[in-house]
C-alpha cells in the first residue's frame, strides 16, 4: 500500500510480542478473530492497557459489553487499571440500542466523527474495536458491511491508530455471512490473529495463530496461550540462544558416588532426566537431589504429581532423604499437584510462576510424564520442551522424572520424548534375579560430559542413598544377595590364598637356612683343603732345597768340579 | 382526525453532507408535512460540528433519529425511505390522514 517501513507495536502480552516479532503492525489494524470466551476482549483489554501504561493513550469501542463489565472484569487480572493516570484510556459504550428500529441506509460517520473528537482530545495512539460482528449483523447486506469497514479502515489509517478489532467466529450453522465477513477483513486488515479454544478429553486448550502479517515475518504455527492472573500468556520461546549462557559448574546430584559417575554432577542449569518403573527410586533421587541443593543453601522447587508434600517428606526421611528442615527454613518450597487437574499449559505457567516467585535454582518435577494425561497428549510434549528451555533461560538446574514401561530405554522410549532434549538422562531398572529385585542405574546419556558406563547398584537405607559396584559373570549383572555372596565367596578364597601363601614363604625360608648351612660346610672344607695344599707344596719345597744343599756339599768334601752340563745322570755317573 | 396526532419532537443526527443524512432530513420533513400537519419541532444536530454530544448521546450510525419526551426512547436507524416504519413507531396509522 505505501512504502513506509513497518514499525511494529508492543502489546507488552508475555510470549506474543515474540510470536510476532514485536508486536502488532504501528498505524495498522489487526483482526482477532475466536470463538466465545477465547479471550479476544482480554487480549484487546491488556493491550490497550498496557499501552496506556507506556504513554500510548487507548480507546476502547465497546459494542458488546458495556464499560462497567469490562472494567470489573479488567480488575481481576493484576493489572492495576486503578494506578493508571485519567486520560490514558477511554471507554466508549457502543451498544446498539436493541429497541432500535432501521430504516433504510445509515452509516458508521457519526461514531467515526465522535471517535475522531475523542482521539483528538486524548492524543489516543491506539483503538480497539470489540467484538465489531455485533454492529455488522445491523446491516442490511454484505455489500453495506463492506463499505463500512472499508470506511472504519480508511479512518484508522488516516488517524494512524494503531487499531485491533475483535470479531467473533460462529459455529458453522449459525450465521452464514460472518465467515465471508471475517474473510474480507482478513483480507483488508495488515495482520491477522485467530484465538481457539477447545476441549480435548475434557480438558481446556487454547491455541493462537497468526494468519497473515503484511511485510513481516512471523511464526506460522499455532501456539498454545492461557489466560492467567496477568492475563493472555502466549506459549512461545523464540529460539534456542537463551538467556543464560552455558555453565561449566557443577551441582551434586546428591549421591556422591553418582557425581563421580558423572564426572562431578550434573551441569549447572541442565536438565536431567530419570526415568523408570514405578518404586525405581526416582524420587528419591530427586529427593537427594533438592536436599544437596538446600544444602548448599540454593532455593528449591519441588512438584510432585504423585504424592502430598507431607507424605513425600515422611517417606523420603526414611531412606535418610530429610527434607523437613529446609522447608521449615524457607529454602524449599513443595508442591503438589494432580496431573489431571488442568491442562498442561496451565501447570506449566503454575510451575514457571511459583519458581519465579520463591527464586527457585534448582526444581523437580517429580513425575513430568503427568502431564501427559487425558486430554494433553498432543500438547505434554510441547509444554515439556518449553519447560526445558525456560530453566534453561533462567539458568535453573531441572531434575524431572518419567515412568518407562520398557526396560530398556530407547531413544523416543519416555511418554513425552522428552529425552532427546534432557541434557543428561539416568535410568533406573529393577534386576529380578534369584528371586530378589534389585535397583540397577546407569546414565544413558551426559551431554557434554565424560561419564561412566557402568550399571550400578542403587542401595536405599535409612543412612540414605549409596551405589555400589555389581559384579557382572558370564554376561549376567549381579545384584543384591547374589552380589553379596559372590563378595563373600571372593574373600574366603582370598584369605586362603594367603594362608597358602604364608605357608610356602615358611617352607621355602626353612629351605634357605638348611642351604646355608651346608654352604658353610662346604667353605669350611675348601678352607681345609687349601691349606693342605699349602702345607704339601711348602713341605715339597723344602725337601729339594735340602737335597741340593746336601749334594753340594757332598761335592765340596769331594773337591770335585761342577758336573758337565746339561746331563744331570752323567754328573750323578761320575 | 388531525386532532389524534399529537405533536412530536424529532432530534435528528446527521453526519455532515453525507448523502444518507441529507436524504434523511428530506425525509423526515416530508412526512411531518404529510403525516404529522407541521405541528412537530426537528431538531439537526451534525456530529461532525457536535461529536461531544453525539458521543454524551451514544449516536453509533447516522443518520439517526431519535424521538424525544418518549418513554422508552424511541430510536430509528437510517435515511427514513420507509415512512411506514417511523409512522408505526410513531403509533400513526398510514392511512390516517
Amino acid at each position: 500500500m505505501t512504502t513506509e517501513t513497518l514499525i511494529k507495536t508492543p502489546t507488552g502480552i508475555r510470549g506474543f510480542d515474540a510470536l510476532s516479532g514485536g508486536g502488532l503492525p504501528r498505524g495498522r489494524a489487526t483482526l482477532l478473530a475466536g470463538n466465545a470466551g477465547s479471550g479476544k476482549t482480554v487480549f484487546a483489554l491488556q493491550t490497550l492497557i498496557n499501552g496506556a501504561r507506556d504513554g500510548e493513550p487507548g480507546i476502547f469501542v465497546a459494542f458488546e459489553e458495556n464499560s462497567r463489565r469490562i472494567l470489573a472484569n479488567a480488575g481481576k487480572f493484576d493489572w492495576q487499571v486503578a494506578s493508571l493516570e485519567p486520560g490514558q484510556l477511554f471507554f466508549f459504550d457502543a451498544q446498539p440500542n436493541h429497541d432500535m428500529i432501521l430504516s433504510g441506509a445509515f452509516d458508521l460517520g457519526g461514531m467515526l466523527a465522535m471517535l475522531q473528537a475523542k482521539t483528538e482530545e486524548l492524543c489516543a495512539k491506539r483503538i480497539v474495536f470489540d467484538a465489531i460482528d455485533v454492529i455488522l449483523v445491523l446491516m442490511r447486506d454484505a455489500a453495506q458491511i463492506r463499505q463500512e469497514l472499508y470506511r472504519l479502515h480508511d479512518w484508522l489509517l488516516r488517524r494512524g491508530l494503531t487499531a485491533l478489532v475483535t470479531a467473533k467466529v460462529y459455529s458453522h450453522d449459525w450465521e452464514d455471512s460472518t465467515p465471508k465477513v471475517l474473510d474480507f477483513m482478513q483480507f483488508m486488515v495488515d495482520c491477522s490473529i485467530v484465538l481457539g479454544h477447545e476441549l480435548m478429553d475434557g480438558t481446556s486448550q487454547r491455541t493462537m495463530r497468526i494468519v497473515k502479517y503484511r511485510g513481516s515475518g512471523f511464526e506460522e504455527n499455532e501456539v498454545p496461550y492461557l489466560i492467567g492472573p496477568g492475563g493472555i500468556d502466549v506459549a512461545y520461546t523464540s529460539s534456542l540462544e537463551t538467556d543464560c549462557p552455558a555453565s561449566h559448574e557443577r551441582v551434586s546430584s546428591g549421591v556422591e558416588r553418582l557425581d563421580t559417575m558423572l564426572g562431578g554432577g550434573y551441569f549447572r542449569g541442565a536438565s536431567v532426566l530419570l526415568t523408570g518403573a514405578p518404586g525405581t527410586a526416582k524420587t528419591t533421587l530427586c529427593g537427594a537431589f533438592v536436599e544437596a541443593a538446600c544444602r548448599r543453601g540454593e532455593k528449591s522447587l519441588f512438584v510432585s504429581f504423585d504424592s502430598r508434600s507431607d507424605e513425600l517428606i515422611r517417606n523420603l526421611s526414611s531412606v535418610g532423604v530429610h527434607l523437613g528442615g529446609a522447608v521449615d527454613c524457607g529454602l524449599l518450597r513443595m508442591a503438589s499437584a494432580r496431573g489431571s487437574s488442568g491442562s498442561a499449559e496451565i501447570h506449566l505457567m503454575q510451575i514457571t510462576t511459583m519458581a519465579r516467585a520463591h527464586g527457585a535454582r534448582c526444581v523437580v518435577i517429580d513425575p513430568l510424564s503427568a502431564l501427559s494425561k487425558s486430554g494433553n497428549r498432543t500438547t505434554a510434549h510441547s509444554v515439556a520442551e518449553r519447560l526445558v528451555d525456560w530453566a534453561k533461560a533462567e539458568g535453573i538446574t531441572l531434575v524431572c522424572t518419567s515412568l518407562l514401561d520398557r526396560a530398556i530405554p530407547d531413544s523416543d522410549g519416555t511418554p513425552l520424548q522428552i529425552s532427546t532434549v534432557a541434557d543428561t538422562w539416568i535410568h533406573l531398572s529393577y534386576v529380578i534375579q534369584a528371586g530378589e529385585r534389585n535397583r540397577g542405574i546407569s546414565i544413558v546419556k551426559a551431554r557434554g560430559t565424560g561419564h561412566s558406563n557402568q550399571v550400578r547398584e542403587l542401595l536405599l537405607s535409612s543412612a540414605g542413598v549409596t551405589l555400589t559396584d555389581v559384579y557382572t559373570a558370564g554376561g549376567e549383572v549381579l545384584m543384591g544377595a547374589q552380589r553379596w555372596a559372590r563378595e563373600r565367596a571372593e574373600r574366603l578364597a582370598n584369605a586362603e590364598r594367603s594362608a597358602a601363601a604364608a605357608q610356602r614363604r615358611l617352607v621355602l625360608e626353612s629351605q634357605a637356612a638348611e642351604l646355608e648351612v651346608r654352604l658353610r660346610t662346604l667353605q669350611r672344607e675348601i678352607a681345609a683343603n687349601v691349606n693342605e695344599r699349602q702345607t704339601l707344596s711348602e713341605a715339597e719345597t723344602e725337601r729339594t732345597t735340602d737335597i741340593a744343599r746336601a749334594e753340594a756339599e757332598l761335592r765340596a768334601l769331594r773337591t770335585a768340579d761342577t758336573p758337565q752340563k746339561p746331563d744331570a745322570g752323567a754328573a750323578c755317573d761320575a | 382526525m388531525h386532532d389524534a396526532v399529537r405533536p412530536f419532537t424529532f432530534r435528528l443526527y446527521v453526519a455532515g453532507q453525507a448523502p444518507n443524512s441529507q436524504r434523511a432530513i428530506g425525509n423526515l420533513t416530508a412526512l411531518c408535512r404529510r403525516h404529522l400537519a407541521d405541528c412537530s419541532c426537528i431538531e439537526i444536530v451534525d456530529v461532525f460540528e457536535n461529536p461531544k454530544r453525539a458521543l454524551a448521546d451514544g449516536v453509533l450510525m447516522t443518520p439517526y433519529l431519535v424521538v424525544a419526551a418518549e418513554a422508552p426512547i424511541l430510536a430509528i436507524a437510517g435515511d427514513l425511505t420507509e415512512p411506514s416504519a417511523v409512522l408505526d413507531a410513531l403509533g400513526i396509522a398510514p392511512d390516517a390522514v
